[in-house]
């Protein structure tokens, strides 16, 4: 008999669904050619790729010549941080980031205090929310720009982003929001948000990988991160990746067509994981706040063990999630989000992340649900923290 | 492919000597949960060979693989032949290790090495506790004989508690009597 195979990691990726991926087809066949040329090969993409742009425009209520797209989320976190900073730089050399952004944008925040810039990090409170008044502090007279995520991949909360832009916007301050974990699964609209700059990815809504976009408030100057050619109005020079485009098009499209029905068959399904894994699992903690949190998303700590070999252990279950502990990580640095919410080393190290897809069903999760106690208590008759706490709390 | 090894992955799954030893002769604990790994290890001594090596391990599958293994490696060895198992002797038996957990997560041989040293200091502390004679520091001095064969004292003991005491000593320096 088969193994059940249960995707939970589309905070990671989500699959491509079938009518992107025909969509995108021709563009890799007949439709080779290169949008920049003016013969009829060239037309064809080139089309392609501006009903991509008025698709994507659509989904976060922009309009279409502020869409330029990019290689992924990660480079339009790098653009807006790095582009705008430069190009604001006459203006003030001081930025202000939250202590949970992506890497995209703290890296590219660190690059920019190489470069002679200046940035102010907005802490969180424990269930991963930014405070607007805290952000208003960090303004300084010579703020240039503020990045706030508009929600977290990796504990699902969901930033007051409308509330900070007031702020912004009364200080004259630029303001980008990274919603590549939003954007897609929960209504993204750029002028009720009130923000001049966002970042989206397709991977996050059942696009392709490899294609993203910033969107950018007509007027707002930039400087490019790429120079070469006039493509994407010579703020993304090089040669677009036309399928990626037109997949990520199809995949807007379907994503704000489909946006209640999606969201509300998650929830649903992703309340029943949240509600039984502390209720089957004892001393675990649900990261990330309760209610504002994006739609598929299910995170939790659990103590005494370690994330990685969960995971290990759910996958040889055919189970595939994430976990923000040491050793997942590359870097082999727990999770700087949970530790940022104020969570201990050691609580953290047992992160579990859930990220349900539009499929998943609740016996999905009922299989989870099976799975996961066993794994724990195994993983946790072998750990000497584990033992710890026994001998302690007994009494010992 | 994935990232652990097939042998990483029996070991991972399939722990064995996983447990904690009552009584152990020897306990080395390395790591911490800021790193993410730590490793507890546990051997019982007879005849200066591991007669027993069991563990407790908190940590990625690659921690518990080496736990695993270097029980399996360890046991039977006399205490020399186990401080000679090394991190990169462990990463070979599992046919490898990823690059990035090499340093992190190969600490089984560290711990068990931190055992047998505990098990040595105590053997040496407790040879130091055997009768010596207080004033010429000789070893050989007992109860029922208590003139010293190397100084040719009469070692006095302090009737409260016990303890030899000093020449000449009015007051026992161990109980204050």
């Amino acid at each position: 008999m088969e193994m059940k195979k249960v995707y939970l990691d589309n905070t990671a990726t989500t699959p491509v669904l079938p009518e992107v991926r025909y969509t995108m087809l021709p563009y890799l066949t007949d439709s080779f050619g290169n949008p920049s040329c003016l013969h009829e090969w060239g037309d064809i993409p080139r089309d392609g790729i501006e009903a991509a742009r008025g698709q994507v425009a659509e989904l976060i209520g922009g309009s279409q010549e502020e869409i330029i797209f990019t290689g992924n989320g990660t480079e339009s976190n790098n653009f807006a941080l790095k582009g705008l900073a430069m190009a604001q730089q006459k203006k003030g050399k001081h930025i202000v980031v939250s202590a949970i952004e992506h890497f995209s944008v703290l890296n590219s925040a660190k690059t920019l205090e190489k470069w002679g810039f200046e940035y102010t990090t907005v802490p969180v409170d424990k269930d991963g929310i930014v405070n607007p008044e805290d952000v208003r502090k960090a303004i300084r007279d010579d703020t240039i720009l503020v990045s706030i995520m508009h929600a977290n991949g990796e504990v699902g909360t969901i930033e007051p982003i409308k509330e900070i832009a007031k702020i912004t916007k009364e200080k004259g301050v630029l303001f980008h929001t990274d919603a590549v974990a939003s954007t897609g699964n929960i209504p993204v609209n750029v002028k009720e948000m009130g923000v001049d700059a966002l970042s989206l990815a397709a991977n996050m809504f059942y696009g392709p990988k490899g294609v993203g976009a910033l969107w950018l408030k007509k007027g707002t100057r930039i400087m490019p991160l790429l120079d070469g050619g006039i493509q994407e109005g010579g703020r993304r020079a090089g040669t677009e990746n036309v399928a990626g485009i037109v997949g990520m098009g199809k995949a807007a499209e379907l994503a704000r067509q489909e946006m209640v029905t999606r969201r509300t068959k998650m929830m649903q399904v992703r309340d029943y994981l949240l509600k039984e894994v502390p209720a089957r699992i004892s001393h675990v903690i649900v990261t990330g706040h309760p209610q504002n949190r994006l739609p598929g998303h299910a995170s939790f700590c659990i103590e005494f063990i370690e994330g990685e070999s969960m995971l290990m252990l759910l996958n040889a279950k055919g189970v595939g999630v994430t976990s923000g502990s040491a050793c997942t990580s590359r870097a082999l640095q727990a999770s700087h989000v949970l530790l940022a919410m104020g969570l201990p080393h050691e609580i953290a190290q047992g992160s579990l992340l859930f990220g349900l897809g539009i499929d998943t069903t609740k016996q999905d999760i009922d299989y989870v649900l099976e799975v996961l106690p066993p794994i724990v208590e195994r993983l946790r008759q072998m750990s000497p923290l584990y033992s710890k706490f026994i001998k302690l709390g007994t009494g010992g | 492919m994935p990232i652990y090894s097939e042998k990483v992955m029996d070991h991972f799954t399939n722990p064995r000597n996983v447990g904690e030893i009552e009584n152990a002769d020897g306990i080395g604990e390395v790591g911490n949960p800021v790193c993410g790994d730590m490793m507890t290890f546990y051997i019982k001594v007879k005849d200066n060979r591991l007669e027993d090596v069991k563990y407790k391990t908190f940590g990625c599958g690659a921690a518990i693989a080496v736990s695993s293994m270097v029980s399996e490696l360890a046991k039977g060895k006399t205490l020399e032949e186990a401080m000679e198992i090394t991190p990169k002797s462990v990463a070979e038996e599992l046919h490898g290790l990823p690059q990035n957990k090499f340093h992190c997560s190969n600490l089984g041989a560290q711990a068990l090495h931190l055992a047998i040293e505990d098990y040595r200091k105590k053997q040496k502390a407790g040879e130091q506790a055997a009768p010596h004679c207080p004033y010429c520091d000789a070893e050989g001095t007992t109860d029922d004989d208590p003139l010293c064969q190397a100084c040719k004292t009469t070692v006095e003991y302090c009737p409260h508690c016990g303890a030899p005491l000093a020449k000449d000593e009015k007051t026992c320096s161990s109980c204050g009597h």
